[in-house]
């Protein structure tokens, strides 16, 4: 695995985060950074605080304490919190993406694939109409989904189209980070491993930087160059992905790793 | 039809309403709305609507803004799908000669007021004049997002991308842009706007009109306004430009081949003609031409 290493600084600093509903702490003072091209997975098991992290990361939460800074393309790091909604809004959508577990809370399902595909390029001014249709067609190729669906509904999708759709989505901007909670959840197995692949394609392909939460310990190996374990709000452990895997040390971390069903 | 209506004979106005049906509180917060509104062109201001003595969709929006804009002076014309004998049409004519007691009238050059649905006048509108819409959705983003609080942040935000999202899919699976009413517009280059279900061959009317343009919804208790000579512009793709619709064929009735025809059927044997909709356009311009000369009503009539 390549991390790039030529950049000099963290694409994404996360600071003493820390967010609480009501008497529930679900994260307690995390930091971390990521850095550009790196992929981050947080594991841990349900309620962990994994997604309330992810989250407010994606400033789609405002953590209770700490700070969230971004390497903007031009301004340089800026605190998510104390941006103006519209530039939060068009980092949203232009620079960064969000892949949800369940592709239909990302998608218009009332819309066309094509539709779905290039809402980003009208939302950015894109005005003419055969070159939208000509990069939704490349991205639906780029994905692995046939090239005459692309005027079909999403409804007349399966669900591992869907998932793949969603990512179409969200990449045809060119973000240079994506959220992705549970990618590959609700899927069989072989469509798993396609969707893994694909990802980690992508991923490879246009040297994204992604924070990838998933409880599946297979999936966050096949996709993570760092790990991060989260127990009861808190990270317990943290390190490069076979490290944290091969070698657990934190007690909850070696149960996690081995409570995997070996088939 | 006579083009001027003599007023209905029903013993002028009636005692009890205050003027125009609406207490003067009311209206006067009604004013406040439409003042907002003429400030900030196409931006949809909420205000207390009323309930009106007819259901929601006959247009209680539209007659709350026009009873406060009314005067006693004024005179008032009012259609439906441009037509100026429709049901809808009489009776909100009435609804105003009986609770305020204003001339009412059929000519469009006559009037100072003219609450309109579906429809825009074929006569050019002049300054001075308040045209008064009718709306049922006045929100243009409804069709791609139904939560109010995210359509309102998108209009602040002017985040519009999800407009052509819905043009997108009519040339995906029409080939053009088939919306045919309701065509979304864009006022003074900055909120997107539901023009009220009128064709899209009145959209460039609107553009830079000399009138008022004042939009009433009353069950979404919303009003918004196109101030005189404000820019419009139709939302389009470069390679599929904003078009109006064209008919084949010219009027039945007058021969126009500029104004929007409405195709009526005439029998059960597939015998159709193309009328003009706007009723007192076409009577005007039957009146000035020979009653001889028709040759258009039977070409149209024997229509296979």
């Amino acid at each position: 695995m390549s991390v790039d290493t030529q950049a000099d600084a963290p694409l994404l600093e996360v600071q003493g985060l820390s967010k609480r509903f009501g008497a529930i702490q679900a994260c307690r003072n995390i930091s971390f950074d990521l850095w550009p091209g790196e992929v981050i997975g947080i594991v841990g098991e349900s309620g962990s605080g994994k997604t309330t992290l992810l989250n407010c990361i994606s400033a789609r939460l405002a953590p209770d304490s700490g700070r969230v800074l971004y390497r903007t393309r031009h301004e340089g790091p800026a605190d998510l919190n104390g941006m103006s909604e519209p530039a939060r809004r068009m980092l949203m959508r232009t620079d960064w993406g969000f892949v949800h577990q369940d592709p239909r809370e990302g998608l218009r399902m009332r819309v066309s694939a094509g539709a779905n595909v290039g809402e980003r390029l009208m939302a950015l001014g894109a005005r003419h109409y055969g070159n939208i249709r000509a990069e939704a067609l490349d991205w639906l190729g780029m994905v692995e989904i046939d090239q005459t669906r692309v005027d079909d509904m999403p409804r007349t999708f399966s669900g591992g189209m869907l998932q793949r759709l969603q990512i179409a989505r969200n990449l045809v901007t060119r973000p240079r980070l994506v959220f992705m909670d549970e990618p590959t959840g609700g899927l069989d197995v072989s469509v798993q491993a396609r969707l893994l692949d694909l990802i980690r394609g992508l991923v490879a392909d246009l040297g994204l930087s992604a924070v990838v939460v998933t409880h599946d310990l297979a999936v966050a190996r096949m996709l993570s160059h760092r790990l991060m374990v989260m127990w009861r709000g808190s990270v317990v452990e943290t390190g490069l992905t076979d490290q944290v895997l091969d070698d657990p040390h934190h007690p909850y971390t070696q149960l996690l790793v081995s409570s995997v069903l070996q088939p | 039809m006579s083009a001027a209506t003599a007023p209905v004979a029903t013993g002028g106005p009636e005692t009890g309403y205050n003027f125009a049906y609406l207490d003067e509180q009311t209206k006067r917060m009604i004013r406040r709305t439409i003042l907002k509104a003429v400030a900030i062109p196409g931006y949809q201001c909420p205000f207390g609507g009323r309930e009106m003595p007819l259901p929601y969709g006959w247009g209680t929006g539209g007659i709350q803004v026009t009873a406060s804009v009314l005067g006693a002076d004024d005179t008032l014309k009012v259609i439906d799908q441009g037509a100026d004998d429709t049901t809808n049409a009489v009776s909100i004519r009435r609804f105003f000669e009986r609770t305020a007691g204003v001339a009412t009238t059929e000519r469009t050059e006559e009037a100072t007021i003219i609450q309109t649905r579906h429809r825009i006048p074929e006569a050019p509108l002049r300054e001075g004049q308040v045209l008064v819409y009718q709306v049922p959705i006045p929100e243009p983003l409804r069709w791609l997002e139904p939560r109010e609080t995210e359509s309102r942040k998108m209009h602040a935000l002017a985040e519009y991308g999800a407009m052509h999202v819905r043009l997108y899919e009519d040339i995906a699976h029409h080939g053009q842009i088939a919306t045919a009413y309701d065509y979304p517009v864009k006022v003074n280059g900055r909120y997107v706007t539901a023009p009220s279900p009128i064709p899209k061959f009145d959209n460039p009317k609107m553009h830079m009109n000399p009138a008022i343009q004042l939009f009433g919804a009353g069950r979404e208790k919303r009003i918004y306004a196109i101030p005189p000579y404000t820019r419009v512009e139709s939302l389009d793709f470069e390679d599929h430009p904003f078009e109006v619709q064209r008919w084949d064929e010219v009027c039945a009735l007058c021969g126009s081949s500029e104004s929007y025809l409405d195709e009526v059927i005439t029998d059960d044997r597939g015998g159709h003609m193309f009328v003009c909709s706007d009723t007192y356009y076409c009577a005007e311009r039957q009146a000035a031409r020979p009653a001889a000369a028709a040759p258009w009503s039977e070409a149209g009539g024997s229509a296979k």
